[in-house]
């Protein structure tokens, strides 16, 4: 039972853009195997194709060649109607610009997971308030997002990717716009919701952040140039550190 | 539809732009309100010429002798054409004809008075059948009967205003006798007649008893036939069947314009009511036009909405927003400007024709500008359908928005 093995299983994925008569191959091929409960970043400089891999695993965007399994599910050219729903259910965005709807207000966003999944109002609400109060914004509920600073914005996000309950965390740069102190207590609440069996992936730049994590995946040209599990992360680190000195 | 969510959404982002979709409401009111406008001045327009009709019957036709102007088996041209009784008669038994009338109308010193009161009215005499062909109304007694065509009664029945003028303070005129060219005359009633003043300026007298009294031996002046339940189509045949009959009678050609008039009351109004049914139909048509011209406006602007949301939509889809949960939301939006955009100037419009109804000076041809309830039913319904179709295409855009695309676009 490979599936239920790998809560993200991919196999020669291929991705490229065509745009007029260029074709821009941006995944060449890769196969990659996360387990559940992994909490994975992958790095890359931009062009290595991160952010492509990204949207094809949060079923944003398709891919050309290859397979891909979400949870035991295949995925495959789709219906809009059914990738939403496994969007719904499977996985929690988070992004580098928060993306929370400017009007309305930190509770609502929060909620609007639950709204495509058709709960009722006062649940969804009820629930809403819980994932807030667990980010510690339960004040800020009536807040609009312009009103919110970053870490804020950042937490109501993260609160609406969990409402869902979902499989998967995907995160594209969550700490891009924030200063050091802010992206530190995000990954602190990151490191929290994965100690909780959630799977979660980031793409991100920024070496720190990427050392949270228990595993670096290193993209570069399309390809997968390195493949870091934790405690080699350490071993690294303490080599870049003798070296140093 | 009935969810509460959708509808705060929908209110949320029309607090966003409230000048936008005020412009783009006012563009669907102001169509509405033209059209209600063109309906209802349309409607006015031939309820005054209805009014016109309305002070006679609308089934009938008069046939008025004149003088012939070819000769035509030894009568020459110039000859007067008289009418007899006996023309009255023959008309009667035309196929299709329920009623019939003489008429004859005594004019100029036709002093009426009654104690100290007099005035000069016109006097009708006629059959008791004429009541149908003015559509007359008794308000008190009754109208001339055939008895008293038999018995050459001398009864008359007044017009509102010879009564009015000739009995004061109350006095009840019923019984009473009245003179009439010196003659005196018993009122047996008092009718009016929507055809408004003039036609109730009159005084009816039996025409046996007028053709006795004011020697007229057996002439009469015009005969009316009533053709009740008649189409167009059976009263021009019967016009020409009269014209056929009464050449033979009087010798004269039958293709003489000048030797009889045939007034055709309902050839004539058939030709008012298709006439209005064609502005009806060209009033539609400006008012269709109107309101298109107002459905591409709430269509750009919903395009220019779901451009400006393309990141919203592109969020609301990566947490799970189906294409058709999309596409309802701008189709809500779009429904609900233009139906409410288009009530509110349905309501305007109305309120407008109500007030200029109510200000506007008598004049003919013109009244109660108005609009009627299944023409402002259709008219809500077709903004309905309006709103939809200028929702279409940009809820289509919007749905076919790729999430990946939507969220880069910033």
């Amino acid at each position: 039972m490979l599936q239920t093995e790998n809560m993200i299983h991919l196999r020669g994925l291929h991705k490229s853009y065509v745009t007029g008569s260029n074709s821009l191959h941006v995944l060449k091929g890769i196969d990659l195997h996360i387990a559940p409960g992994e909490f994975v970043s992958i790095m890359g400089s931009s062009g290595s194709g991160k952010s492509t891999l990204l949207n094809i695993l949060g079923i944003l965007d398709n891919y050309d060649q290859g397979q891909y399994t979400l949870a035991g599910n295949p995925i495959v050219k789709m219906s809009e109607t059914k990738a939403a729903a496994f969007r719904n259910q499977l996985i929690g965005f988070v992004f580098q610009s928060f993306n929370l709807i400017s009007f309305k207000n930190a509770l609502e966003n929060v909620a609007l997971p639950l709204y495509y999944q058709k709960i009722s109002r006062r649940k969804r609400n009820q629930m809403a308030m819980e994932y807030l109060d667990r980010m510690g914004l339960a004040d800020w509920a009536n807040h609009m997002p312009n009103e919110l600073s970053g870490g804020q914005k950042q937490r109501i996000a993260i609160a609406r990717a969990l409402i869902s309950k979902p499989k998967v965390i995907l995160a594209d740069e969550p700490t891009g716009a924030l200063d050091t102190q802010t992206s530190y207590e995000v990954m602190d609440i990151l490191k929290e919701v994965n100690a909780q069996g959630i799977t979660i992936l980031i793409v991100t730049h920024e070496h720190d952040i990427a050392a949270m994590t228990n595993r670096i995946i290193r993209l570069r040209d399309g390809v997968i140039a390195e493949d870091i599990r934790n405690g080699e992360v350490k071993k690294i680190k303490e080599m870049a550190f003798a070296a140093a000195i | 539809m009935f969810d509460l969510d959708k509808w705060q959404e929908i209110f949320s982002t029309i607090r966003q732009n409230k000048l936008r979709t005020f412009l783009t409401a006012f563009s669907v009111a102001w169509g509405i309100i033209m059209l209600v406008i063109l309906l209802g001045s349309g409607y006015g327009l031939e309820n005054g010429v209805r009014k016109e009709f309305e002070g006679d019957a609308v089934n009938y036709l008069s046939i008025n002798p004149g003088m012939t102007s070819v000769a035509h088996k030894g009568t020459k041209p110039g000859t007067p054409i008289r009418f007899t009784n006996d023309d009255r008669d023959l008309l009667a038994r035309m196929p299709g004809v329920t009623a019939s009338s003489a008429r004859t109308r005594i004019f100029g010193n036709g002093i009426i008075s009654y104690k100290n009161e007099y005035g000069a009215f016109d006097i009708f005499c006629c059959h008791p059948e004429y009541a149908q062909v003015e559509s007359l109304v008794m308000t008190q007694g009754r109208y001339l009967n055939h008895s008293d065509i038999e018995n050459t009664r001398k009864v008359v029945a007044l017009g509102r205003i010879v009564a009015e003028a000739l009995f004061k303070n109350g006095e009840d005129p019923l019984g009473k006798y009245i003179k009439v060219n010196d003659v005196l005359f018993k009122v047996v009633g008092v009718f009016d007649d929507p055809g408004g003043d003039r036609d109730m300026s009159r005084i009816y007298i039996p025409i046996s008893t007028a053709q006795k009294a004011f020697n007229r031996g057996n002439s009469i002046n015009n005969v009316c036939v009533v053709m009740d339940g008649a189409t167009v189509e059976q009263s021009r045949q019967a016009e020409e069947a009269i014209k056929q009959n009464l050449s033979q009678r009087h010798h004269f050609d039958p293709n003489d314009t000048r030797a009889l008039f045939v007034f055709n009351t309902i050839n004539e109004y058939q030709r008012f009511m298709s006439l209005f049914a064609g502005i009806r139909t060209f009033i539609w048509i400006i008012g269709i036009g109107t309101i298109i011209a107002g459905i591409v406006g709430v269509s750009n602007i919903m395009m220019i909405v779901v451009k400006e949301r393309t990141k919203e939509i592109g969020i609301r889809k990566s947490l799970g927003a189906t294409p058709a949960s999309i596409v309802g939301l701008i189709l809500q939006e779009s429904v609900l400007i233009t139906a409410f955009a288009g009530y509110s100037g349905l309501v305007i419009g109305v309120v407008l024709l109500e007030l200029v109804g109510n200000n506007m000076p008598n004049v003919d041809y013109f009244a109660n500008p108005e609009i009627k309830l299944d023409v402002a039913l259709s008219a809500t319904l077709l903004l309905i359908v309006s709103g939809v179709v200028a929702g279409f295409v940009p809820a289509r855009r919007a749905a076919s928005v790729k999430p990946v695309e939507a969220l880069r676009d910033e």
